[in-house]
């Protein structure tokens, strides 16, 4: 007993080094890349470890190198704390001499390791965090923001919902940056669409059970609820939603939703929500074919956030080639204003004044399982909208470099 | 904001003690009888809960038949723990346990974790309990009516066969003098074992209940697990009746916290937790060691 609690410890402390060990400098001289975010708790499905697969598969479809040296991916758990993924930022950066991170969601940390990334001078490129902060009032030369924000998703589920007649909306909001910044560009697209936000719930992060505020909502009678929440607490929500029978009555207007959270109850009781994504497996052959091989990989489907930061590290390989040195000041100065296209983002450009991604966004309804072909087949693309009327325009940004 | 809303608000208060009631209890019947907190508590009630899902989704069995096989087979794997580990650890520190238990937690929900990943399992509402019924004000899901029924029914009777059945007053004698009660004939050693996994069960059984109403993911143990502990504290460690009135009041606190000022829903339960540990250090209805 004694002897195999040892050896359990032992294997953890094992393979927790590892996760750390720094890169033997020197001789091989590497370009390093890391994956920080949620590989344990509530957001871990949705991109942790699927998305360190898609951005080794990434690294593999460049060649494995590039400037003649190899490419090394390291990875990092932030367990959803701010301090956490700071610190590990920090030493990944400074110790480990890594040139990029990826991905970090959960806005509270994504905006803590920003901090990190904007101090040492270090590339960052923030994917599946959303709040739109990374690109405002604490953007930074170093932080890219790429995939979506919250701006985005207000544009285009918050103003489509309140444009066909769902004008009083009740928010469920998670107390937290994410849910804060989600709130605040929903209030602004429903009223800017003729809406109005009869009530706002602020409630704490995490939470399991949203009876209480679905009993007050509909005592107060809103046409749309709307929310401001995402993963497990999207998740809870909307289970009580169906529970209450209030999905027959009211629209659900959510905001930020991925494959991975409808696959968890099943795609009946989304069926009829609107919903905004930046990328969809199911958008065409050049997608269906890197979905396939992604399966072949893993045997799971991706969610589109990992298509995103597999997007971000070829993005990221080619600015260096492009720069002809890791040298974040240079590979910076190559990748703001860059045009391009590739398998997630469509006629695209990294807007030098915010470094945020503008690319074509996708206004999706999720199929009821009746019309489900194929597994994580879930969303039926009603809309493609352009990068420049999805994203924030060039006159109302504050961000400055 | 009518009456009629906030009866029914609390109402709905009650239901969410109602998982609390049964969680606390089986943590109030294993540090009765064993002066053991027992952590991997709330791993106990994912497990509750993903037994139900297995079940439906490999036997085909229906939610009824959950309800009584998946805690019966999670009080049957805390048997197992019982006889193993925890035993072997009892003449020491009880320090020494909870450390155990802490670590049982963390192994089973990371084991979870490796088959089910984090983002959920989908369970559907009981057949013949989705639908809702018309409260004037608002509509209501029939589920959590029996929800509370069956909550209700199983605390009171755990409650009744604790102080009024023999098998309920050996429980109690073994826990106010072990030696004592095994001169008397009586095998305490395998109803220490029995306490625990009827314990666990109890978690088991609440984790069954919010299946059809929770996402089913193997965190959701330690979600729950926090709150269930203030309950504890605020009832008094060990106290049956503590535990089953606690957990309906926390309920009822948390939904009020939730209708007056959401941002304090959680938070308001720690602030109750403190104020009784200043003016009743041993719980609303503990008493001190030795009087009980």
């Amino acid at each position: 007993m004694k002897r195999a609690v040892v050896a359990i410890g032992a294997f953890v402390l094992c393979t927790s080094m590892t996760a750390a060990m720094p890169a033997p400098a020197g001789a091989e001289n590497p370009v390093i890349i890391a994956v920080v975010n949620d590989q344990s708790k509530v957001y871990a499905d949705l991109s942790g470890q699927g998305t360190v697969a898609a951005v080794h598969m990434a690294v593999e479809d460049y060649g494995g190198a590039v400037l003649g040296r190899s490419i090394k991916v390291l990875s990092v758990d932030h367990q959803n704390d701010p301090a956490l993924g700071a610190n590990k930022a920090h030493e990944l950066y400074e110790q480990d001499h890594v040139d990029a991170i990826f991905d970090v969601p959960t806005s509270s940390v994504a905006l803590a390791v920003a901090g990190v990334a904007g101090a040492d001078h270090k590339i960052l490129f923030v994917t599946t965090g959303g709040t739109d902060a990374l690109n405002m009032g604490q953007c930074n030369k170093y932080t890219f923001h790429y995939g979506y924000d919250t701006y985005a998703l207000a544009q285009n589920t918050g103003k489509l919902i309140t444009e066909q007649g769902g004008k009083r909306w009740y928010m469920i909001t998670a107390n937290y940056a994410f849910g804060q910044s989600m709130l605040a560009n929903f209030s602004n697209a429903v009223k800017s669409a003729g809406g109005e936000v009869i009530h706002n719930d602020m409630v704490p992060f995490p939470n399991t059970d949203f009876s209480s505020y679905l009993i007050n909502a509909q005592a107060m009678n809103p046409q749309v609820i709307g929310l401001m929440n995402a993963g497990d607490d999207t998740v809870n929500a909307m289970k009580q939603i169906n529970e209450f029978g209030i999905k027959k009555r009211m629209e659900v207007g959510i905001g930020l939703l991925f494959e991975s959270d409808i696959a968890a109850l099943g795609p009946d009781y989304w069926s009829g929500s609107t919903i905004t994504v930046g990328s969809y497996w199911n958008l065409d052959d050049k997608t269906r074919a890197w979905a396939a091989r992604y399966k072949k990989r893993t045997g799971k489907m991706p969610t589109w956030v990992m298509m995103g930061n597999y997007s971000a590290v070829t993005q990221y390989l080619d600015a260096v080639a492009r720069a002809k040195t890791d040298d974040a000041d240079a590979v910076v100065k190559q990748l703001e204003g860059y045009k391009f296209e590739d398998v997630f983002a469509r006629h695209a450009y990294i807007r030098a004044q915010d470094h945020l991604l503008i690319h074509d966004m996708y206004v999706a309804k999720i199929k009821p399982a009746s019309q489900v072909k194929e597994p994580y087949d879930f969303l039926q693309i009603v809309k493609t909208v352009p990068g420049e009327d999805s994203y924030r325009p060039l006159s109302a940004v504050t961000c400055h470099l | 904001m009518g009456a009629g809303y906030l009866a029914l608000q609390i109402f709905n208060g009650l239901v969410s003690g109602a998982y609390f009631a049964l969680l606390s209890l089986g943590l109030a019947i294993i540090f009765g009888m064993m002066r053991i907190v027992n952590f991997a508590h709330g791993a106990m009630y994912m497990l509750g809960a993903f037994g139900a899902y297995l079940a439906a989704k490999y036997l085909g069995l229906p939610f009824w038949w959950a309800l009584v096989l998946a805690p019966v087979a999670v009080g049957l794997l805390g048997a197992l723990f019982e006889r193993t580990l925890i035993r072997r650890l009892m003449p020491l520190d009880p320090l020494y346990n909870l450390l155990l238990t802490f670590g049982l937690a963390l192994v089973i929900e990371d084991f979870m974790k490796l088959f089910f990943g984090t983002q959920g399992t989908p369970y559907a509402m009981p057949a013949g309990l989705s639908g809702v019924i018309d409260l004037g004000i608002t509509v209501y899901p029939i589920y959590r009516l029996a929800v509370i029924a069956i909550s209700t029914l199983v605390c009171l009777a755990v409650w009744f066969a604790i102080e009024k059945t023999p098998l309920g007053a050996k429980i109690r004698a073994a826990t106010e003098n072990p030696q004592l009660t095994e001169a008397f004939g009586i095998d305490v050693s395998r109803l220490t074992t029995f306490v625990f996994a009827f314990g666990v069960g109890l978690a088991g059984l609440a984790g069954v209940l919010a299946a059809p109403t929770t996402n089913v993911t193997p965190v959701m143990g330690s979600d729950i697990i926090i709150t269930t502990f203030a309950v504890v504290v605020i009832g008094g460690m060990g106290s049956i009746k503590g535990s089953i009135f606690t957990g309906f009041i926390v309920g009822i606190i948390a939904a009020l916290g939730a209708v007056l000022y959401p941002p304090i829903a959680n938070t308001l339960i720690f602030l109750l937790m403190a104020a009784v540990l200043i003016v009743r250090p041993t719980g609303l209805f503990g008493a001190p060691e030795g009087q009980r």
